[in-house]
């Protein structure tokens, strides 16, 4: 009876109307009204998502991972639009149940329609087997993952359970695509064999031999033997086996090859997709983290049903997802915004930092907000030592600014080239006038301080060029 | 002179950045010109208990804590007998519980301890997550300390065992009585992570005091500037409240 209820047209308008009569009142009063009118309808209706996703003609797919689900969805996003296939998609910092809910919400017209053709949602590693559970979709992509923020998660492993849990749980035609370089998630594939596409990278030049610090799964799965590892491409993602149970990478059919990374100046791939030739992949995203997330959307987007040369030409036209990576001008100095949230992250950032030559002038800026992450612990994990003889001066801002100095000051910078300047403003303005004119400012902000800053910029610092959406819409 | 460091399952115990302890004690000596030298010990591998100066057991996930568990019971004795023989010891979170008498698990099962420290923990249903600050007597003087805790195992003192400190604000061995952590002779046990010796460096060079005189005597450590940790750690008080 209730099923009914809920499923009549009227019941559907009224929804949508009462979703949309929040987003109205909430963004008058200055918030995004990206998950408010998700949750209003959710408490009235908590099936409402799987209703909507229901009618969307091509199904819908969804992004999970510690690293890279915003860059990729981006991706998958550009791709799409290559595509022409409209999309009814959530933003990042809107990536739980009442987030999805909330993009499906918007689209919808009052009629019931879905309004759009393809729903793209990332979604949160915690609440990604509750929302796959809602909408039946079409692709899951699991991407990797990392230590992140444990306070706010519990332990790796629990999340890994959770995912493996929810396998079971997907429809027999859910098309699973998941990253074969990382053993804590490659083994979902082996719960569905056959729905399960495998993407990596095969180029032993592209990584190295000896693991960075944070890495974090370097035991089997299966036994807890030691993995034995051909090659580290970025943390604990590599070629590795365990010589104890057997247990090894599966071999992915979607891959890249040839990996040519040109520091800022972008990278660029092979892509091996099953039943086609290699064509080559130019991203203008630095480091091979972004060749990570680059791989893993044509993955996804091979998994949809689409031809790699849509993909090549998306791939070739995305710029950079909000605040990831952006180069800005001001006053004629050039000012490159990075956002590091986690061990990994960071540490592919230093990586292509140590590409660009010369001595840098830097300013990390770390907060510790719930969305940073309250524990400030994995600033100890990066490999900041490998970039300490290359900093010429360091601008240390965010609520945890002493905190950050003093991980530089302990991997090996000098104290009289550490600046501690707890706000933005201020610490901005002092890492421009440390800048010469013909160098660039590399800023290193966490997750809040990036939009914060970027408010800081806009509002004080007159940047030349386009900056794009100053918040996410 | 040197200090030698023997940092006991490094791959597997490092949930909480414990490499930025093992940084810091080598920092600190080095910028003192006291000579350092860091050996990694994994399950299998026993280290000379007579020659090290400082044991290092850090935190580490259920998985890897279980395996180092069954590696450490042989261990144990070796161990007990370096932190008699003056040794230094600092353990974090699972490295702690690892090292008190026993684990009690949600299921009721028993999990023996080295029985390094004289207590015990039993796993607890709600996880005790944030910055903590406990007030210390190391060495005679007042400390204040500042670090983070993430635990649901809750541990507690046997009587007339002496804890780290007192807590200040956060939840400490087990959110009831008041205590953080446990320090028997040279060796500390604590939850305190963040990690806890960058922004503690009185704590830091009270156990690099302990580590030198166990070969050279009473040693007094030459001052460094610690003005950055000093700030670092006020704003971790602060964000304790």
């Amino acid at each position: 009876m209730l099923e009914i209820v809920q499923n009549s047209k009227a019941a559907i308008a009224a929804k949508i109307a009462l979703a949309r009569t929040v987003a109205l009142i909430s963004g008058r009063a200055g918030h995004g009204g990206t998950t408010l009118p998700g949750r209003v309808v959710r408490a009235v209706d908590p099936g409402i998502s799987g209703r909507l996703a229901s009618r969307l003609p091509r199904g819908c797919m969804l992004v999970s991972a510690t690293n890279g689900k915003t860059t990729t969805s981006a991706m998958i996003a550009r791709i799409m639009e290559e595509e022409s296939i409209s999309l009814a998609r959530n933003r990042e910092g809107a990536n739980l149940a009442a987030g999805v809910a909330t993009a499906l919400l918007k689209k919808a017209s009052l009629g019931g329609g879905p309004g759009a053709e393809l729903g793209l949602f990332e979604v949160d590693e915690a609440v990604f087997p509750e929302v796959a559970r809602q909408l039946d979709p079409k692709a899951v992509l699991l991407m990797n993952l990392f230590r992140d923020q444990l306070d706010r998660y519990g332990e790796l492993e629990h999340l890994a359970e959770i995912w493996r849990a929810s396998m079971a749980r997907l429809s027999p035609l859910t098309t699973t695509v998941i990253n074969a370089d990382d053993p804590l998630v490659a083994g979902m594939a082996r719960l569905r064999p056959e729905q399960s596409l495998c993407f990596g990278i095969e180029d032993a030049t592209a990584g190295g031999l000896v693991s960075q610090h944070a890495s974090d799964s370097k035991y089997c799965t299966v036994c807890g033997h030691p993995f034995d590892y051909e090659v580290f491409y970025m943390g604990h993602l590599g070629k590795y086996h365990c010589p104890n149970c057997g247990n090894r990478r599966p071999s992915p059919t979607v891959f890249a090859e040839n990996v040519s990374l040109d520091g800022m100046r972008g990278s660029s791939f092979d892509l091996i997709t099953p039943g086609s030739s290699r064509v080559r992949v130019d991203i203008r995203l630095p480091g091979l983290y972004n060749v990570y997330n680059a791989l893993a959307a044509a993955a996804g987007c091979t998994a949809m049903g689409l031809a790699p040369a849509g993909i090549v030409r998306g791939l070739a036209a995305f710029s950079a997802a909000f605040g990831r990576v952006e180069t800005l001008s001001i006053g004629g100095k050039s000012v490159c915004l990075l956002l590091v949230k986690n061990p990994a992250g960071f540490n592919e950032v230093v990586r292509t930092l140590l590409i660009e030559p010369g001595q840098k002038s830097l300013m990390v800026a770390l907060n510790d907000r719930i969305a940073d992450g309250r524990d400030i612990s994995w600033i100890w994990d990066v490999d900041l030592e490998n970039l300490a003889g290359g900093v010429r001066s360091a601008v240390c801002s965010g609520t945890r600014a002493e905190e950050m100095a003093m991980r530089l000051k302990y991997a090996g910078v000098e104290s009289q080239r550490l600046n501690v300047r707890r706000g933005l403003r201020q610490a901005f303005q002092a890492a421009l006038d440390q800048t010469n004119s013909d160098e660039t400012l590399y800023v290193l902000p966490t997750y809040t301080a990036m939009l914060a800053l970027r408010q800081v910029i806009h509002q004080h610092f007159r940047p030349e060029g386009e900056m794009g959406d100053l918040v996410w819409k | 002179m040197e200090v030698k460091i023997a940092h006991l399952y490094p791959s597997l115990m490092n949930i909480y950045a414990d490499r930025g302890n093992i940084i810091t004690l080598s920092q600190r000596c080095s910028w003192r010109g006291i000579g350092v030298r860091v050996d990694d010990f994994g399950p299998g591998e026993t280290p000379d208990w007579q020659a090290y100066d400082f044991f290092y057991l850090g935190g580490g996930q259920d998985r890897e804590q279980l395996l180092v568990a069954r590696d450490l019971a042989a261990k144990g004795a070796g161990l007990i007998e370096a932190v008699l023989g003056g040794a230094a010891l600092l353990s974090i979170c699972g490295g702690y519980q690892l090292l008190g008498e026993y684990y009690r698990t949600a299921a009721g099962d028993t999990m023996e301890g080295v029985g390094l420290f004289k207590a015990h923990t039993v796993a607890g249903s709600r996880r005790c997550i944030g910055n903590v600050v406990i007030e210390s007597r190391l060495g005679g003087s007042k400390l204040k300390l500042a670090g983070f805790e993430n635990h649901s195992g809750k541990t507690y003192l046997e009587a007339g065992q002496e804890p780290l400190g007192r807590v200040v604000s956060g939840y400490g061995n087990n959110a009831e009585d008041g205590t953080e952590g446990i320090i028997y002779r040279g060796a500390i046990g604590t939850y305190m992570h963040g990690p806890l010796l960058p922004k503690n460096p009185g704590l830091t060079d009270f156990l690099l005091r302990v580590a030198l005189s166990r070969r050279h005597g009473e040693i007094s450590l030459a001052a460094l500037d610690d003005s950055l940790e000093d700030a670092a750690r006020a704003v971790a008080v602060k964000a304790a409240r």
